[in-house]
């Protein structure tokens, strides 16, 4: 079982070939605002956390998905069940 | 108080400042006259139809307008109540038939749009615990059909048989799955590889909904669409199609061989709470549906069309959306919205009509030109169109 540290690592590992923009990862960084990325980025990465953690993240959790920490709690999350 | 529509304040300035560089605004134009499928009257100038959808030319067929004339006379000009209620009258019922005719299936269910066949068709079949899986690039009416319901919806990359694989398996294995596809993408003309997706999709236990509205008419050997084209139309569980392209009116409908389909008649909210079509447009819809089912020829030529628009555009220089042309759709990709409506305006001086298609309802931010063809075009038009293309294309830099 993967820790939140573990997972933290992983998110930010994939995040960097779309962070163009060379933001400072936290929890707090916003995908939307920080990131600034447009929905097309947005489903590149979600497709690639998804092979990455063999998991499913549907547009409705995505929707409540701001920042990197939420995406982080909603892996740690999917990975239990 | 708050303005509401301040909301749409960024649009409303790219929209300012698209119009201040000069171009005619390419969302409000308006035809004086049609002359028939391929031409009309624009701006008092003999236009040439190139986004109209109207794959098959139907909509000036003699015995289409007949029956259509027909129908008004001895029905009146609408409905004015619900499928379910008193809009059901027998020509209804007869477009049905015509369409179980041309599917050679055993249930059809007229919508009064496509639009709504969608809203309809994918809000009422998947419910709470459900899981929806589409395309990323899916028309704005299967999104809405999402939205309108409680299901859980998972996207996947456009037109990738390995990704709409590797989603369905990650699911659990006894929730209820509807694959909603495309056979023909609307933005590029790209057709889906059904073949593989919907053996993927049985494989893994999904239904399946597949929406011809762009290839219906055209596509397979009796225009019955992309499923029949690749073989797998039998094992399609619903197929959503439209009368406003190949059919050359207005409405939409779903078909299908489930033994249990009627009761969806009380159960889609868009079929129950709208009014019927009107009893003209249900007699020209079955009028041409039915002579549809006999028209190899025009889909010969159809075909014939697109090649060689698809060829001449691609020799001209033009990036296209397709590397070869794989429905009567030809999508030329323009570099920025600026451009596209440079180059939109360009065209229509030409005396030539071609979709501006921009963000949000293209995929990948792009800007494109997007021409539909029709089987009523010449190939001596075609060449007009090509010298068109090229006329506007240098005037504008764009080639």
């Amino acid at each position: 079982m993967a820790s939140r540290e573990d997972i933290m690592t992983k998110v930010a590992e994939l995040i960097g070939p779309f962070n163009n923009k060379g933001a400072e990862l936290k929890d707090t960084t916003t995908f939307a605002g920080d990131l600034e990325w447009d929905s097309l980025t947005v489903m590149d990465f979600v497709a690639a956390v998804e092979d990455e953690f063999d998991i499913i993240i549907t547009m409705n959790m995505q929707a409540e998905i701001e920042t990197v920490g939420q995406l982080a709690d909603a892996v740690a999350k999917l990975m239990e069940q | 108080m708050t303005d509401l529509l301040s909301r749409y304040d960024p649009l409303i300035q790219e929209r300012e400042n698209l119009l201040a560089t000069g171009v005619k605004d390419p969302f409000s134009l308006v035809m004086e006259e049609v002359l028939s499928p391929t031409v009309a009257i624009c701006d008092g100038k003999e236009t040439i139809l190139l986004g109209t959808y109207n794959y098959m030319g139907m909509t000036f067929d003699d015995d289409v307008r007949e029956a259509g004339l027909k129908a008004l006379k001895e029905f009146g000009s609408g409905t004015t109540g619900s499928r379910v209620l008193n809009g059901t009258y027998s020509l209804h019922r007869d477009c049905e038939d015509a369409l179980k005719e041309f599917y050679a299936m055993d249930h059809a269910m007229v919508f009064s749009t496509g639009y709504q066949a969608n809203l309809g068709m994918i809000s009422a079949l998947a419910g709470k615990g459900d899981y929806i899986i589409l395309d990323i690039d899916s028309h704005a009416s299967i999104y809405d059909g999402c939205a309108m319901g409680n299901a859980e919806v998972v996207a996947f990359r456009h037109n990738d048989v390995e990704a709409l694989e590797k989603r369905l398996k990650r699911l659990p294995a006894e929730a209820g799955k509807l694959v909603v596809l495309e056979g023909v993408y609307s933005m590029l003309g790209d057709a889906a590889p059904l073949q593989e997706m919907i053996r993927v999709c049985k494989e893994n236990g999904a239904m399946t909904l597949v929406d011809e509205a762009h290839s219906m008419g055209f596509i397979g050997e009796n225009g019955r669409g992309v499923c029949e084209a690749q073989g797998v139309i039998d094992d399609v569980d619903f197929i959503i199609g439209t009368f406003s392209k190949s059919v050359g009116t207005v409405g939409g409908f779903c078909v299908s061989n489930h033994p249990k389909f009627e009761i969806m008649r009380l159960v889609c909210r868009p079929y129950v709470f709208t009014a019927s079509l009107p009893p003209s447009v249900m007699a020209t819809a079955s009028t041409s549906i039915r002579k549809l089912m006999h028209s190899g020829n025009k889909r010969a030529h159809l075909w014939e069309n697109s090649k060689k628009l698809h060829k001449g555009l691609r020799d001209l220089g033009f990036e296209l959306g397709t590397p070869e042309a794989q429905s009567a759709i030809i999508a030329v990709i323009m570099p920025d919205l600026e451009k596209g409506a440079m180059m939109w305006q360009a065209l229509l001086a030409e005396g030539l009509y071609v979709n501006l298609a921009r963000p949000p309802a293209t995929p990948a931010n792009m800007t494109l030109l997007r021409c539909s063809l029709c089987a009523e075009h010449t190939s001596e038009q075609v060449d007009q169109i090509l010298g068109m293309f090229e006329a506007a294309g240098k005037a504008v830099g764009a080639i």
